[in-house]
């Protein structure tokens, strides 16, 4: 395989090396045009100047392209490692409890959001068994789209989200790790726990260039039939996107204000961005 | 009124018009989410049987949604126009077919009779009709619209140059212009899905799009992708707005959910016609749909989701739209489930909308959790462009970095010219050549750095190649 080829590890949207001086104009490398503006890409992830083969892309970019979206697919697909997950968890210190959507597989979960957002009836019993009375907080791990996005972010989240809810005081109900999950399932799990509010992680719907990428719901007073309009979304928690720390101290912010204010939602808007220091959040214990 | 067929001993029986369209549908995955699809394969041809037998007719009194409880069905009955519609009036749907494929149905006495059909008619034939048919009949179909060049002539096919960029930056997003003009995309619009819907950033985007039009006299029109009543601030502030453009749906439930009315559509109309900005028309409307949505705002009143989708059309009509796209596979597996479904879902799209009348582009796409891929795409794209569809997207290498989708790319409208000899918009293809950018063949020709779209780069967008 050349240095060039599929195996080529940089990342999927690093724009093509910048052409030297005298590399500026349009050229054809064997029977590929290549373009003059490929400094250009270096202003957007968008996939620009790619060159072409007559009509169509160059075989290092139709690769490139297919590798992605594998990898979306991959994320969409994987099946979830919820043991790991919970391992993870109580390494941290935190309680679990694992719990099914009425979805009964991958395939269905696809073509019936509607079993997603609702307990399997075992494990609902599960969490009225093991529920223990009111609690400020649920925790839900869900696999939602991207398994890939929750075992690769769920653990270091929650471990910059825990010292924040020690910090808050807050009651915490055993972290639960829901498969085959939508947004809304969250709300019967806090339901059930008798929770104040729920705050869910999901594995968000993959893009070709944001495979792993993990978003937190926030619902207060949470009962099955909630609407999406009285939640706060926390989007793209990820490497390359809001990193885990910043992402959890936003959600404790959203949480602190649900409390005072005892809503979510649309009237409830985000301005934790106020509290930062040069882009970063206070440390704990300073706020 | 019921409806029955019979095949053989058994006797198969459809609780009224909208449960038999329901059940004649090509199966598809979101009218079995709504619990109305039909049971079976033998069921599926039974009630297309049961529909091709049903007179054009039985659509203008037994309305599929209630006509005192929606304005779209009364917008569809009230604007029906009978004389037209005489030529065809003693037809069943099975007529109404083979009329369609006949050589009596030449382009223009489709386009005499499209203020005669309703969404409901278009639909219903559509259901008995193969691809090929879906294909063959659009193919005649002549929907031309104008605002800065001519969209929609014979043998032509635009295409939207679409630069979306994750935070609105202004300099991503004239990156992604000047890689689509240089691939001779832009001629349908160059239009942006912004991040933001704040009125500043909005406002700017505008003014970047048409800073780009005005520079270089490009013969086409900008369009920010946001709601109706934003624009029509936006235009009240004294902000360039070329196109005003909305989702749109086939109930007046499903529009409510998307905070419109007849009324919101007529106030942005009026509002972007006094602006008086087309030089060569006045089709200032953008409209964009998709299978799907009204079961998703649960606003479909047991209607299959493809009637809904042609009912859409019927409330972009009255606009006299410059553009109409359906979104076909963005909306997810639990609507349209594979790529088979998809394929065959844009094929109905398009031939409904150009039976109205409607000038109907298609969004060929598909999210990474449809069992979809690039090769389904390929192929209904080579299908539309067959079909005539007056436009597609443009997106570089197919990768909408801000709605995080894939569709089609400024690779592929020059894949579809080639194979299918299809032009650009005459206006935009002889700016092209005038610009250097295609030879007389409208072929790409190779371009060095100091291209003039290249050189005046730094000035467009914040500190574009510095």
């Amino acid at each position: 395989m050349s240095a060039a080829g599929v195996g080529d590890e940089r990342p999927i949207n690093e724009p093509q090396a910048a052409p030297s001086e005298g590399q500026s104009e349009g050229r054809a490398e064997g029977y590929v045009h290549l373009d003059s503006w490929r400094r250009l890409a270096a202003m957007t992830p968008a996939r620009i100047a790619l060159g072409r083969a007559g009509a169509g892309l160059p075989t290092r970019e139709v690769l490139r392209f297919s590798l992605a979206h594998a990898q979306a697919r991959d994320a969409v697909h994987t099946p979830f490692d919820a043991e790991a997950v919970a391992e993870g968890i109580a390494g941290l210190g935190l309680a679990t409890l694992q719990v099914s959507s009425a979805a009964p597989a991958r395939d269905a979960y696809l073509r019936r959001p509607d079993l997603g957002r609702r307990l399997a009836d075992e494990s609902r019993a599960l969490l009225r068994e093991t529920g223990r009375g009111p609690v400020d907080l649920a925790i839900v791990v869900a696999d939602g789209l991207s398994s890939t996005a929750v075992h690769v972010q769920a653990v270091p989240f929650l471990a910059a989200l825990k010292p924040r809810i020690a910090q808050a005081g807050w009651s915490v109900a055993p972290v639960v790790i829901a498969r085959e999950a939508r947004v809304a399932l969250g709300d019967e799990v806090g339901e059930v726990l008798k929770a104040k509010a729920v705050a869910l992680l999901v594995g968000e719907r993959p893009g070709l260039s944001s495979p792993d990428s993990l978003g937190l719901y926030l619902t207060f007073d949470p009962k099955v039939g909630r609407t999406d309009a009285e939640r706060n979304c926390i989007s793209n928690v990820r490497g390359e996107g809001l990193s885990h720390d910043l992402a959890a101290f936003k959600l404790a912010w959203l949480i602190g204000e649900a409390f005072r204010r005892q809503l979510t939602g649309v009237n409830l808007k985000d301005e934790s961005d106020l509290l930062l220091e040069a882009g970063r959040p206070p440390a704990i214990g300073s706020a | 009124m019921a409806y029955r067929h019979i095949i053989g001993a058994r006797t198969w029986a459809f609780a009224d018009l909208r449960d038999l369209m329901a059940k004649a549908t090509p199966i598809r995955s979101g009218d079995m989410l709504a619990g109305i699809a039909a049971g079976s394969a033998e069921e599926n041809v039974a009630a297309r049987m049961c529909l091709a037998e049903v007179p054009l007719r039985a659509f203008l009194t037994e309305a599929l949604i209630p006509y005192e409880r929606d304005e779209v069905t009364r917008l569809i009955i009230d604007t029906h126009d009978e004389a037209v519609f005489r030529p065809v009036a003693h037809m069943t749907v099975g007529d109404f077919r083979d009329f369609l494929l006949s050589e009596a149905a030449t382009s223009e006495a489709l386009a005499a009779l499209a203020p005669g059909i309703t969404p409901e008619m278009a639909a219903a034939v559509s259901k008995i009709m193969r691809n090929q048919d879906l294909i063959a009949v659009a193919k005649k179909c002549r929907v031309v619209t104008r605002f800065r060049d001519t969209i929609g002539l014979a043998g032509t096919m635009a295409v939207r140059l679409q630069p979306n960029h994750p935070t609105d930056d202004a300099a991503g997003i004239t990156a992604s212009i000047l890689d689509g003009l240089l691939y001779g995309c832009g001629d349908a619009v160059i239009g942006i899905n912004p991040a933001s819907d704040s009125i500043p950033v909005l406002a700017d985007l505008l003014k970047l799009i048409d800073d780009v039009i005005q520079r270089f006299a490009i013969p086409t029109q900008g369009c920010v992708l946001t709601h109706v009543t934003t624009s029509v601030e936006v235009i009240n502030r004294g902000v360039p707005v070329d196109l005003v453009f909305q989702s749109v749906a086939g109930s007046e439930g499903a529009n409510a959910s998307f905070g419109i009315s007849l009324a919101t559509l007529k106030e942005g109309h009026e509002a972007a016609l006094s602006l008086g900005r087309g030089t060569l028309g006045d089709n200032v409307m953008y409209f964009e749909t998709g299978q799907g949505s009204a079961l998703s705002a649960n606003a479909h009143h047991g209607v299959d989701q493809q009637t809904l989708e042609a009912r859409a059309y019927a409330v972009c009509r009255p606009f006299r739209p410059l553009l109409v796209n359906t979104v076909v596979g963005f909306i997810g597996p639990e609507y349209l489930y594979d790529g088979k479904q998809i394929i065959r879902a844009g094929l109905e799209d398009h031939f409904c909308g150009k039976l109205m009348g409607v000038p109907l582009g298609c969004d060929v796409c598909y999210t990474n959790h449809a069992e979809a891929d690039q090769d389904d795409m390929d192929t209904l794209m080579t299908l539309l462009g067959a079909a005539g569809v007056t436009y597609i997207m443009g997106i570089p290498g197919s990768d909408d970095v801000m709605l995080n989708y894939q569709s089609t790319s400024f690779h592929d409208q020059l894949y579809l010219r080639e194979v299918l000899g299809l032009k650009r918009a005459p206006e935009f293809a002889a700016w092209l050549m005038e610009m250097g950018i295609t030879g007389p063949d409208g072929r790409l020709k190779p371009q060095g750095a100091s291209h003039p779209l290249l050189a005046a780069a730094r000035g467009l967008g914040a500190g574009l190649a510095a």
